[in-house]
């Protein structure tokens, strides 16, 4: 590991400050350090390798608390664990509760936050192996996962550059919860959808969150629960625990006599970021919530789907899974008007 | 052949035992074919001098910077005006302890390599086995991948602190009553893990116990008695 300056900071104002100022003086980026289950791993591994590392564990953003329109908000320092069991998330938003808990294990689950498990980086063993190319890693290097080990990366929204999965549980769910990501930089505060946080490879893949050199994620808010929906995260591994997704889907289905009235569909394990699909909710939309239907949306999911010589068992395996959690929503979605037999 | 006096491990301030730097000409050098055509007793103490003092921190200085090891200065020689130092303090298993270390120090290396408290072992360096489990503020994490400074004012506890061969905690007699170990390089952690997950939420399956424990792995595969050690615990109330 290279030797960092570590910095504390106390507030999200001083936090940021201190971060825009390590950004003039640093090429380096600079990087602020949570649970550091992500950061700290990589960092021996070199892949990270920042100047300046600002401590913010003790800033006061680890509490979920109620918006006046009914919604959450989550401060960015909540733990993981801590969010998957406060009774507010596991009564009104369960598919968040269901994601936290099928990710890692309960002593990572204890250190990761939600700010830091959004900015979770992709499992490609080329990435986390400064010897090996890596266009995220080292632009222009190359990607040898293409013609190398690439089981577990993306079939969706990869670019010639990168293949790279994004890795994490939650981003899924709050994909399809529509969260509203809150960020503060040295220029403000702003709020991101969810949807637009994490970006595409293309030929950036350097680039992998909206987030400028030195802004930090504050809190993470949720919209108002819908009343009366399904919903559930199923997710597929080679293990039964302890691994990240092969596939995974979150679903949340609103049902109004005998018909899909509001569908929610993401997916994960086979994105380059967390795979929001708009394609399956159009084909969800009015149809009866039929194995048929379900079908007919999970190919309309992978319809561009790009899946190169290992992982083209992904193309079939995310369909099952989604249309085994759309089945799961189905039975759990109680419908507002049920028509008479 | 001056051999190290081994210090009594104490809860802070141990030193990491020093053994004197052999010169070009020196007989601890002896080259491993030498050794084994020689086969006497004496080559033999000499390479192990050699691989003690490779080992030693004199040794390391010489290694470069990326060499997988630990890296946490001894205590009492970090320079208060040296960047790469910081200051932490905390409490580790109710002792009182401050640490000058290098800023990369993990909490693990610091247990082990500063407070000489080997309980807590190094699997894979990389949060992904869970030998390295401990209480930070009661609650169980991967130690290896924690920096030591961000635990400024934490207390932590190690197997070391939840019991003892006169006092064992309910898991540790648990765990031998159930034969929960093998080459018991994993049980540390695998107890510490245990012992919080009684604190937490946690059905009452040993399919929930197997799911909440499963952040520890076992190469010699003692799973089952692992799982039958909690159960008493657990059903004891």
């Amino acid at each position: 590991m290279h030797t960092f300056q570590m910095l504390r900071a106390h507030s999200p104002d001083e936090a940021v400050r201190l971060a825009a100022a390590a950004v003039e003086t640093a090429p380096q980026p600079i990087r602020f350090l949570a649970g550091g289950t992500t950061l700290v791993d990589l960092m021996k591994l070199d892949v990270e390798q920042p100047q300046h590392v600002i401590d913010i564990n003790r800033l006061p953003l680890n509490q979920i608390e109620q918006t006046a329109d009914g919604g959450l908000k989550i401060g960015a320092l909540v733990r993981n664990s801590d969010l998957a069991h406060h009774p507010l998330i596991v009564q009104r938003y369960p598919m968040l509760s269901q994601a936290l808990l099928s990710g890692a294990s309960a002593q990572l689950r204890n250190m990761a936050t939600t700010g830091g498990n959004l900015l979770q980086r992709t499992r490609c063993v080329y990435f986390r192996d400064t010897a090996m190319a890596c266009n995220k890693r080292q632009p222009g290097s190359g990607c040898a996962a293409q013609e190398g080990f690439h089981r577990n990366l993306a079939i969706l929204g990869t670019s010639e550059h990168c293949i790279a999965s994004n890795p994490s549980d939650m981003n899924v769910a709050l994909a399809a919860l529509e969260a509203i990501i809150h960020v503060q930089g040295a220029g403000g505060a702003r709020i991101v959808p969810v949807g637009e946080f994490h970006l595409l490879p293309g030929s950036t893949p350097q680039r992998e969150t909206v987030l400028a050199p030195g802004e930090l994620v504050t809190h993470v808010t949720l919209r108002p629960p819908v009343a009366n929906a399904g919903s559930t995260y199923l997710k597929l591994r080679d293990r039964a625990s302890y691994e990240f997704a092969l596939a995974s889907a979150a679903v949340q289905l609103s049902v109004d006599g005998g018909r899909i009235s509001r569908a929610r569909v993401a997916l994960g394990g086979v994105g380059a970021k967390p795979w929001r699909s708009v394609d399956a909710e159009a084909v969800l939309q009015d149809a009866a919530p039929t194995v048929e239907v379900f079908a007919r949306a999970a190919a309309a999911a992978v319809r561009d789907a790009r899946p190169l010589r290992d992982n083209v068992f992904k193309v079939d395996l995310i369909q099952r899974c989604l249309v085994q959690a759309l089945r799961t929503c189905s039975t759990t979605a109680p419908d507002a008007n049920r028509r008479s037999a | 052949m001056n051999e190290n006096q081994q210090e009594e491990p104490r809860g802070g301030g141990a030193r990491r035992p020093s053994t004197p730097s052999p010169h070009p000409g020196d007989p601890m050098l002896v080259e491993s074919t030498r050794l084994t055509e020689d086969g006497s007793a004496a080559p033999q103490l000499k390479r192990r001098s050699f691989l003690m003092w490779v080992g030693s921190s004199s040794a390391l200085g010489a290694l470069p910077a990326t060499a997988p090891v630990a890296v946490s200065a001894p205590v009492g020689a970090a320079d208060a005006a040296d960047d790469s130092q910081v200051t932490v303090r905390l409490t580790v298993n109710d002792i009182a302890q401050e640490a000058k270390v290098d800023v990369r120090t993990s909490l693990l290396d610091y247990l082990r390599e500063n407070l000489q408290l080997t309980g807590t072992k190094k699997g894979c360096d990389h949060g992904q086995c869970g030998a390295c489990t401990v209480h930070v503020n009661g609650r169980r994490v991967n130690s290896c991948l924690s920096l030591l400074a961000v635990h400024d004012g934490d207390s932590v506890t190690t197997i070391e602190g939840l019991g003892s061969p006169d006092r064992l905690h309910p898991l540790q007699a648990a765990f031998v009553a159930h034969d929960g170990l093998q080459c018991g390089y994993c049980t540390a952690g695998q107890i510490m893990s245990a012992a919080a997950l009684l604190t937490e939420p946690c059905g009452p399956a040993d399919a929930d116990v197997k799911e909440a424990m499963s952040g520890n792995i076992c190469r010699c595969g003692a799973y089952s008695n692992i799982v039958a050690a909690i159960r008493q615990v657990r059903d004891a109330g």
